[in-house]
């Protein structure tokens, strides 16, 4: 474990086998099990190096805990805006959280992880220290390698520092909930809900309560305006305030709506195309829920092939994709965690991957096998 | 400026290739003729010409990829282009080029309002984007100044920003697909209707790389249902620091604003002169602010900007109180680069970014180098994000007028990354700013950058002695 960026850089230059490359290993059980000598972790390079609330900019090492990070924001009013999922526990980095590019429901309104990654610090194969990007909100200067190091899982250079864009926590949250008969329902009132002109920020569905929630967040007055405008157009629709809000889209972001399960897959598809997917994994004898308007899949049960083939299937039907985010280690071993490239990409992936690193030691075959 | 050497063996075979591109494509879409090929010299970076080898205007994907496959065999170079507002020389031609322009394959090929994109090929105007779904109450948000003109293509290539990305995000923000032809002749479909990509981010890479990694078939946009209003106000301060405080207040008082614009003092009165806007010409800097929702919302978000405005001592503060006063603030300061060049034929746009909290000694700089050259400035800006335009007025007749303005912007450029800033927000590198690059990359850092150009383009035959340094 290094205890700086210098330091780090130096083991990836002495390295002569595979590096198991995490923040605190999280996420160590999404997507394949990596076969590697020796763990390399971010975990000592923590701190948040650069704060600037009326800038909208954060920068943090990556080692520094995500949690730490929020409570940080929160003490100025303001978070981050992609609302990363803290269903891998209250250990999770911000670098990990970035190399996973992990965000929740506020994604469908307010852009993934990657839409707010404002610049990179990165240790690449070689060993060298390269900074892409940079503290400032707008930036189109050379190629956005920041964008290609966000969701890629430590497999192209070792995350050292991130700058994020963040915004202000809004005055005030409300919730429409609205009961339906099933998943196509739910689509239609979440359709209806983010092709309003009131903003919604998020717009999930809960198969085990049939009702789907519609969440604004702005200045208290505009709140409750909204709220009233949206829910007016939904028979039976009630509002949740500003608490009960927070707490519900805190365990739509956690899953905690999903039992403990050997197995859980995420999905993203055409809003539209949700009902189809979960039907899919009913079918299969998982249990799920939408999220994204319908665009996000959750799925858990049991880690068997032919639940794991509806899954893709279902996904592939519908021109989307899945992660496989939990399972035991050789069932991960075993099947596609992520969709399998067209073969003109797959050739481009892997030449990207020798420019970066060139003796493949980073987390080689975390996202496929070859 | 120097530019890359036309290659001898490309220069000689003109006629064969050109004869090469003929077979493959419709009489109308090969250009060879010195007097037809004359409005492709140049883009909007119109200081730097040169007549390209030829230009082709393919119309189908299928044309594209033989386009480049023949160009590849034949080790052509090749410009792809868009409509040609390029403020950076991005779509500016070599003498041994084909240039590859997208604007007969422009037509809108799908719109869902249900799943909410909008799928359309690159030569489909900005606007025409959001007036194909107007009707429905839907938008496609970033809104380049060119948004007239520029195209869906080159506002990928170049990642393009606007006024109201403060809100709404870039161009990246707001696309789930492509496809994009590679020099090969391969075609790639990255992403799809579907948010987020599983593996890398390869719709990310290729947004922004200004033609560097393949041309744009077809682009696959989020559309956004419009709010229910929107309203703009003014407000003129003393100083282009009070405005810069103010600008930091609004934003610390959480309140994000759907537009946070900036004048400077020649700014103001070149736009007022040309949109009678009301700008206010006794202030020494402008902001202006524009709120979205209701009639209510905008009224309380009014009242609460206001409000902090006031803690600045401003000069003036107006609301616009009609759609039409609206809009005739927004023609000013859309217009103002037009406006700008009323008052000097030929200006350079800068676009620069820094840090926000660095602005009123950033433009105090701006203002001591605009004396130092003897050439006049008129800075317009996105304050809300620190995304600078100084427009530096020089006069194209005069050569030691054009070095020195190139000089003077080279050094605001330098000032923008010394101030914790980047070259270019939202126009692109192009080749007006290739040669700065190393101002805010290390050596390793460009390698990085050129070794992922040559994964897609071993023979550096797409739009090169752009981005990266000769």
């Amino acid at each position: 474990m290094p205890r700086d960026e210098a330091e780090l850089a130096e083991m990836v230059r002495e390295a002569r086998e595979p590096l198991l490359v995490q923040g605190n290993g999280t996420k160590v059980g999404m997507l394949r099990p990596v076969r590697a000598a020796q763990v390399l972790s971010t975990a000592g390079l923590s701190g948040i190096t650069l704060y600037s609330p009326s800038e909208l900019v954060i920068r943090a090492r990556a080692g520094t805990r995500l949690a730490e990070i929020e409570t940080v924001l929160a003490e100025h009013g303001q978070q981050l805006i992609a609302e990363p999922s803290h269903l891998f526990g209250e250990g999770q980095t911000l670098g990990g959280v970035v190399a996973a590019n992990l965000s929740g429901p506020r994604r469908i309104s307010g852009g993934a992880m990657r839409d707010h990654v404002l610049g990179v610090r990165a240790v690449n194969g070689s060993g060298e220290i390269l900074n892409f990007g940079g503290r400032v909100l707008k930036n189109v200067t050379g190629l956005d390698i920041g964008k290609l190091l966000t969701g890629s899982f430590g497999t192209l250079a070792v995350l050292t520092e991130v700058t994020m864009k963040v915004l202000p926590v809004a005055e005030a949250t409300g919730t429409v909930v609205v009961p339906v008969e099933d998943a196509q329902a739910a689509v239609v009132v979440m359709s209806a809900g983010l092709g309003s002109p009131y903003s919604a920020s998020g717009a999930a569905y809960l198969p085990g309560c049939s009702q789907v929630f519609l969440r604004i967040e702005e200045f208290a007055e505009s709140v409750v305006y909204r709220c009233a405008k949206l829910g007016g157009q939904f028979a039976g629709a009630a509002v949740l305030g500003t608490d009960e809000s927070k707490v519900l889209w805190r365990g739509l972001r956690d899953c905690e709506y999903l039992g403990d399960c050997e197995a859980l897959w995420r999905v993203s598809v055409r809003p539209s195309a949700g009902p189809g997917v979960l039907a899919a994994g009913a079918a299969a004898g998982l249990s799920g829920f939408l999220d994204w308007g319908g665009g996000l899949v959750w799925l858990s049960g049991a880690a068997t092939r032919e639940a794991h083939e509806s899954v893709c299937a279902a996904a592939r039907a519908a021109g989307g994709v899945w992660w496989l985010m939990r399972g035991p280690e050789d069932f991960r071993a075993a099947v596609e965690v992520i969709p399998r490239e067209a073969p003109a990409l797959a050739v481009l992936r892997r030449r990207l991957v020798e420019k970066f690193d060139p003796r493949g030691i980073f987390n080689p075959q975390k996202m496929r096998t070859a | 400026m120097k530019q890359l050497d036309p290659k001898p063996e490309v220069m000689a075979r003109r006629a064969e290739i050109v004869a090469g591109l003929r077979r493959m494509l419709p009489a109308r879409a090969v250009i060879a003729e010195a007097v037809s090929l004359k409005p492709y010299e140049t883009d909007a970076l119109t200081a730097y010409r040169q007549v390209p080898l030829a230009v082709v205007l393919p119309e189908d994907e299928a044309q594209v990829v033989e386009i480049l496959k023949f160009c590849a065999a034949e080790g052509v170079r090749v410009i792809p282009r868009g409509a040609g507002t390029s403020l950076s020389g991005g779509a500016l031609p070599l003498a041994d080029s084909v240039v590859v322009g997208m604007m007969r394959m422009n037509r809108i090929l799908e719109i869902n309002y249900a799943d909410r994109y909008a799928v359309v090929q690159p030569g489909v105007t900005n606007i025409g984007i959001t007036a194909a779904v107007a009707d429905a109450g839907y938008f496609y948000a970033p809104d380049p100044s060119s948004q007239l003109a520029c195209m869906i293509g080159g506002n990928v290539g170049m990642n393009s920003g606007g006024a109201h990305c403060l809100k709404y995000g870039v161009t990246a923000n707001n696309l789930l697909g492509l496809r994009l032809v590679t020099i090969d002749g391969e075609v790639l479909e990255i992403g799809g209707t579907h948010c987020d990509a599983a593996g890398y981010d390869w719709l990310g890479l290729i947004t922004g790389s200004e033609g560097q990694l393949g041309i744009l078939t077809e682009v696959t946009v989020r559309i956004l249902h419009a709010p229910e209003g929107a309203r703009a106000m003014l407000a003129g301060f003393a100083s282009n620091e009070i405005a810069g405080d103010c600008v930091a207040a609004i934003i610390a008082s959480g309140i994000i604003p759907v537009a946070l614009e900036f004048m400077d003092r020649p700014a103001i009165h070149a736009c007022e002169d040309f949109a009678h806007a009301g700008y206010p010409l006794d202030a020494q800097a402008l902001l202006i602010i524009e709120v979205e929702g209701s009639e209510d919302e905008q009224a309380d978000m009014l009242g609460r900007l206001r409000g902090i405005c006031a803690r600045f001592a401003p000069v003036s503060m107006r609301v616009a109180e009609t759609a039409e006063e609206s809009a005739a603030i927004w023609k000013g300061r859309k217009g103002a680069f037009g406006a700008v060049g009323r008052i000097s034929p030929d200006y350079l746009c800068m676009d620069g970014v820094i840090p926000t909290s660095r602005l009123g000694e950033v433009l105090r700089r701006i203002g001591e180098m605009s004396e130092a050259y003897g050439l006049r400035v008129a800075n317009i800006f996105h304050a809300g994000d620190g995304n600078l335009h100084p427009l530096i007025m020089y006069d194209a007749n005069d050569p030691a007028s054009f070095a020195k303005a190139e000089a003077f912007g080279a050094e605001i450029l330098a000032l923008c990354v010394a101030a914790g800033g980047c070259l270019t927000g939202e126009h692109g590198v192009g080749v007006e700013k290739r040669e700065l690059m190393p101002v805010q990359f290390s050596a390793a850092e460009i390698a990085q950058m050129r070794a992922v150009k040559d994964v897609f383009d071993p023979q550096w035959l797409l739009n090169p002695a752009k981005v990266f340094p000769l």
